[in-house]
């Protein structure tokens, strides 16, 4: 019996084999997904950057959509170019609002008949909704709710996936392909959330738990949990949507231009066009007032989120979004928002911590090498 | 009979017998914390009062503070743990975190002994 108090955790479909390898299971974005295994953090952590890691993100928002003109329909909420997003392409993307906000990250991929989107479980509802009040009447909008998302990365996934499926061999970075994996059929894309070389592998349910023991089986495969793939992908510079994306960051503040397409800017064969354009290329002509950068202590005590960043005059110029221990490097990191004037690498400043003044330096992103394969 | 107390924020206090104690986390704090990353030591000579922060023990996702369990003052800081903070994770109770010149050795009264302990720490 429920009381109406009671929150319902959600399960995916790993759930019993988290169990099994002992994971230590928190709430996150209303799943109970594996924070650790007995490994820990650390040690999953290095493993994946030097091994293969593999994670159980099937808590994320899989969506296809099919229609005759839904690469256009889709335009119309992000500032990315899908409309010449070739086949079997995958492409980072952003759901922007009226106010030329972030409402949420995501990955597109051109799969020839449709459209397939992973968005992040915190905002999947939000989303989903989002899709359907702005898309319903020009496409079909399927929730992949009976699909299981596993991630591989690591300098050694190409290898490790190449002994089930062959063909991956041939995908190079942000390209997608559906494989028999052990013979599963599977949608692959080439690319992750840890700076490393790896797969997203979107499996039915059913063959979840099959597939990821199957590739656990290889001795180079670890399970890892949601904990080393936050310190992963924090040492790749990466943003994590409800830290260093919100609704009131834009993404030229984020520093993601590279991320709006050349095509949907003024000068582009489609500019504009979608929610909050003329905030955010109002933005790219006259410049925005903060910047996300990296971010570097001097010492080796962290600098977390929320930290407020101040001037040798002791003001307020920004904070943090980001901040933990770079297990590579074996020093503190973070990211944050600054004041442009204070956005150049190299300015000092300092954070504070406890009623402490913590040094530290702007630095570029990423804190450790990409190593996508490019072929 | 061991001279070993124990807080209930999970800290052990070893009675040296002559006036001052050591002070760490026990084994259950360490599974707790999970990789620690971070000690950060107060300076020699600070003087605590119990239920005051003395430390900090940060893992890879959080910062975690540690309370005084006793009133006293900072003699000695472990100093392996600036560069070896996962010391802690190996052996918790081998690796104690401050040195501490008791102002009041009955303070030890109020703390738990072993079995006390592992009663709060049973599942």
């Amino acid at each position: 019996m429920q009381s109406s108090n009671q929150i319902t955790l959600k399960q995916t479909p790993l759930y019993s084999l988290h169990q099994e390898l002992g994971a230590k299971l928190v709430p996150f974005a209303g799943y109970l997904m594996p924070v650790q295994y007995p490994l820990g953090i650390k040690k999953e952590h290095l493993h994946t950057r030097q091994k293969a890691g593999l994670f159980d993100v099937s808590h994320m928002g899989q969506v296809r959509l099919t229609g005759k003109n839904v690469a256009t329909a889709l335009e119309a909420l992000v500032p990315v170019d899908i409309v010449d997003l070739p086949k079997m392409q995958q492409r980072y993307a952003l759901f922007t609002n009226e106010q030329g906000g972030v409402m949420d990250d995501l990955m597109v991929t051109n799969a020839g008949d449709y459209l397939f989107l992973v968005v992040n479980a915190a905002c999947k509802a939000q989303d989903i909704a989002h899709l359907q009040k702005h898309l319903a009447d020009q496409c079909e909008i399927d929730v992949l709710d009976d699909r299981a998302l596993l991630a591989l990365q690591g300098p050694l996934a190409g290898e490790v996936l190449a002994k089930f499926a062959p063909e991956s061999a041939e995908m190079i970075f942000m390209s997608a392909k559906t494989l028999l994996v052990n013979g599963i059929e599977c949608f692959v894309t080439r690319s992750g959330y840890t700076g490393e070389d790896g797969f997203e592998i979107s499996v039915a349910n059913r063959e979840a738990e099959g597939l990821a023991r199957a590739l656990l089986a290889d001795d180079a495969v670890e399970m890892i949990g949601l904990g080393a793939r936050d310190s992963l992908r924090l040492e790749a510079g990466l943003c994590l949507y409800g830290h260093d994306l919100e609704n009131d960051t834009s993404p030229v503040e984020a520093s993601l231009l590279w991320a709006l397409s050349k095509s949907r800017r003024a000068d582009g064969v489609r500019p504009g066009g979608y929610i909050g354009a003329e905030v955010i290329m109002a933005q790219m002509a006259n410049g925005v007032s903060r910047k996300r950068i990296g971010l570097k202590p001097l010492g080796k005590m962290p600098v977390r989120d929320g930290a407020e960043v101040v001037d040798d005059q002791d003001n307020i110029i920004g904070f943090v979004t980001s901040g933990g221990f770079s297990v590579t490097l074996n020093y503190p990191v973070a990211m944050g928002y600054v004041q442009t004037e204070f956005a150049q690498v190299g300015t000092k400043l300092k954070a504070l911590v406890r009623n402490k003044k913590v040094p530290l330096e702007v630095v570029k992103l990423p804190f450790v090498k990409q190593n996508y394969y490019r072929g | 009979m061991s001279d070993i107390k124990y807080s209930a924020e999970h800290e052990w206090i070893q009675d040296n017998g002559d006036g001052t104690v050591l002070i760490g986390i026990t084994d259950f704090a360490q599974q707790q914390l999970g990789d620690l990353v971070f000690v950060e030591l107060p300076e020699l000579g600070t003087e605590i009062n119990k239920g005051e922060e003395i430390s900090v023990v940060e893992s890879v996702k959080a910062a975690s503070e540690l309370f005084a369990p006793v009133d006293g003052t900072i003699i000695e800081v472990n100093e392996a743990l600036e560069e070896e903070p996962e010391l802690i994770n190996e052996d918790a109770m081998a690796n104690w975190i401050v040195k501490v010149k008791l102002s009041d050795p009955s303070d030890l009264d109020d703390l738990m002994d072993e079995d006390a302990y592992n009663e709060l720490t049973k599942e």
